[in-house]
C-alpha cells in the first residue's frame, strides 16, 4: 500500500511539472474532491456587491459589517448599505488593500473593531501590512489606533496575509505574507512577513511570547516560515489557532500554529514554482513543521471557518476552505486531525473570499463581484 | 543642419529601440507580480472567465479601453475577445503610469504579439476615466 502511494506521489509530480511546461491553459482538475450527488442547501444572495469583499462579521442581530478590497466599509442593515466613514489611508496595490475586520470578543460592550490594511509610509517606497483598531459609533471610525506596522514597505503586489483572529485568552493573532521576497522574510526573525503573530488587545507583547528575549527579533511574531496565510480561526474545542495558507503551485497547507515553531518557508514545500521549476528538494527538515494537510492541486485558500452550527445536518465539525482557483468552497472533515473527506460546496458560484457562521448558525460566503450568499439547508 | 540630422537620426531611432526593450523587460517582471496569476504565463487566460491577453482581437480593436481598465480598474459588463464571453471585472491593481505603460509594451510584444505603437507613461498619464 505504501509503495503505491509513493508510486501515485511521485506520478502526480510528474503529471504536476509536465502540465507547468506546457503552460497552463486550464485550471487543473482536483481528482479526489467529491461533488456531492444531492445538494441539500439553497444559496440566497443576501447582498449583492461588486469588488472583492474580502471579510464579513455580524453584528448581534446577524447583520453583516463588509469590507471591500478597494477601500471600503459597509454595514449591510435592512437591505440598505451604510458606508463607515473615518477609514485610514489605504495603499491599494496588488493583492493588498482593506482586509480582515475583526469585532473584539466584548464588541458589544466596549465597541472595539480591529483591522488589517495595506499601508504605504513613505509615497512611492511601497506598502506592509498595518494592523489597527477603532471604536465603531454612529457608523463611524473613532479613537483610531495603530496597533501593529510592518516594516520593510516594498512594490511588490503579493501576500499581504491580513487575517485577523482572537483566542480564548483574548489574545489577537494576525498573518503577514512573505510579501514576494521568500528568501529573505519568513526565515529572518528580525523581519516583518512570513510569520504568524500575536499580541494582547492594546497592540502590546504578551510576557510569554516566544522570541522576546531574542535580540532584534520582532517580538510580537508568534510562528514563522509561512507564505501567505489568508483563512484563520479558532478551534471551538481546543481553543488552537488554524491557518490555511497560500503555498506555491501544489504547496497550500493547512497548519495548526504553535508558539515558537518554523513551518518550513521556502526551505520545505510540497508544492514547485508557478512556471513549474523547483524552489527546493525538502519536503521535510528536522525542526520544521509539516502541514496537518497540503493540496495538490492548489486551491488558492482564501478563507477558513470552523462549522459550529447544528442547521447543516452532518456538516457540524467539519471545516469550510474557500477555493479561488476553483471557484467552490471546500468542506473538509477530520478524523483525529487527519483529512478523511472532501466535497465541493457552492460549486460555481464565484471565487470565495471569506466564510463564516453567523450568530443564528447560518453560513455566508462573499463571493468575488457578486455579494453575499447564505447556505440555507432545504427543509 | 540637414548633416545634423544624419548624424543623429541613428541615434535617436536606438534609443527608442533601447528604451523599449527596458521598458518591455519591466513589464515583463510586474506582469509575473501582477497578471500572471490570472492571465497565465502565455497571456491565454481562462476561457470565458479571464479574457486572453495574447493574440486579443478586443485588445487591438479597444486599445484605449484595454489601458484605461488596467488604470481604473476593470470594464464594467460584458465583452466579447476572439469570439467568446467574457464578464468578470478585473480589479484596480495600482500600477503607476510608467508601470502601466511597460507592462502593457510587454504584453504588445510577448506571445506572438506585434505592435508598432510605444505606449508611454505621458499617454497613460492624459487617459481620464
Amino acid at each position: 500500500m505504501k509503495r503505491l502511494l509513493n508510486a501515485l506521489t511521485v506520478f502526480l509530480f510528474i503529471t504536476n511539472i509536465s502540465c507547468a511546461q506546457f503552460g497552463e491553459t486550464y485550471v487543473r482538475e482536483d481528482k479526489n474532491i467529491v461533488t456531492p450527488s444531492e445538494i441539500n442547501y439553497d444559496l440566497e444572495l443576501v447582498h449583492e456587491k461588486d469588488g472583492i469583499i474580502w471579510a464579513i462579521e455580524f453584528f448581534e442581530d446577524n447583520s453583516i459589517l463588509a469590507t471591500i478590497k478597494s477601500g471600503e466599509l459597509i454595514h449591510f442593515k435592512n437591505g440598505e448599505e451604510v458606508y463607515i466613514k473615518g477609514l485610514p489611508d489605504i495603499y491599494l496595490r496588488g493583492q493588498g488593500g482593506l482586509m480582515d475586520i475583526e469585532f473584539h470578543p466584548n464588541f458589544n460592550e466596549n465597541k472595539l473593531l480591529y483591522m488589517s490594511y495595506a499601508f504605504e509610509k513613505e509615497e512611492g517606497k511601497g506598502g506592509s501590512t498595518n494592523i489597527a483598531r477603532a471604536e465603531l459609533i454612529n457608523d463611524s471610525l473613532i479613537n483610531f489606533q495603530v496597533l501593529y506596522e510592518a516594516t520593510q514597505g516594498s512594490r511588490k503586489g503579493q501576500h499581504f496575509g491580513g487575517r485577523l483572529e482572537f483566542d480564548d485568552k483574548g489574545f489577537l493573532y494576525f498573518s503577514i505574507g512573505d510579501r514576494g521576497n521568500r528568501d529573505v522574510n519568513p526565515q529572518n526573525l528580525k523581519l516583518d512577513g512570513g510569520k504568524i503573530y500575536r499580541i494582547k488587545e492594546d497592540g502590546t507583547i504578551p510576557d510569554d511570547n516566544p522570541f522576546i528575549d531574542v535580540d532584534d527579533a520582532k517580538k510580537a511574531i508568534y510562528s514563522y516560515g509561512h507564505r501567505n496565510p489568508q483563512g484563520m480561526f479558532k478551534h471551538p474545542i481546543t481553543g488552537e489557532i488554524w491557518t490555511n495558507e497560500h503555498g506555491p503551485k501544489g504547496g497550500d497547507e493547512i497548519n495548526i500554529i504553535q508558539k515558537g515553531l518554523n513551518y518550513g518557508w521556502p526551505e520545505i514545500t510540497y508544492g514547485i514554482n508557478y512556471s513549474g521549476t523547483t524552489i527546493t528538494k525538502n519536503k521535510s527538515l528536522p525542526n520544521m513543521e509539516q502541514p496537518l494537510y497540503y493540496w495538490i492541486p492548489s486551491i488558492a485558500p482564501s478563507c477558513f471557518e470552523y462549522i459550529t452550527s447544528n442547521r447543516y445536518e452532518d456538516w457540524r465539525g467539519s471545516l469550510l476552505a474557500g477555493a479561488l482557483k476553483f471557484k467552490y468552497l471546500e468542506r473538509i472533515v477530520l478524523e483525529k486531525n487527519k483529512v478523511v473527506y472532501r466535497e465541493k460546496i457552492a460549486e460555481d458560484l464565484g471565487r470565495p473570499r471569506d466564510v463564516k457562521e453567523s450568530k443564528d448558525g447560518y453560513i455566508y460566503v462573499s463571493i468575488e463581484n457578486k455579494g453575499i450568499y447564505k447556505i440555507v439547508p432545504k427543509l | 543642419m540637414r548633416y545634423l540630422l544624419i548624424f543623429f537620426f541613428p541615434f535617436f531611432v536606438f534609443s527608442q529601440i533601447d528604451s523599449l526593450e527596458i521598458s518591455i523587460e519591466n513589464g515583463r517582471l510586474l506582469y509575473d507580480d501582477f497578471c500572471v496569476r490570472c492571465h497565465l504565463p502565455n497571456g491565454k487566460g481562462e476561457i470565458g472567465i479571464i479574457p486572453p491577453l495574447a493574440e486579443s482581437d478586443f485588445l487591438y480593436k479597444h486599445m484605449e479601453e484595454s489601458i484605461k481598465a488596467l488604470k481604473f480598474g476593470g470594464i464594467d459588463g460584458e465583452i466579447i475577445v476572439n469570439g467568446v464571453k467574457y464578464n468578470s471585472r478585473m480589479e484596480k491593481m495600482g500600477l503607476y503610469d510608467d508601470e502601466i505603460a511597460d507592462v502593457m509594451n510587454y504584453i504588445l510584444n510577448s506571445w506572438g504579439n506585434k505592435s508598432d505603437k510605444i505606449i508611454t507613461e505621458e499617454y497613460v498619464k492624459k487617459l481620464k476615466k
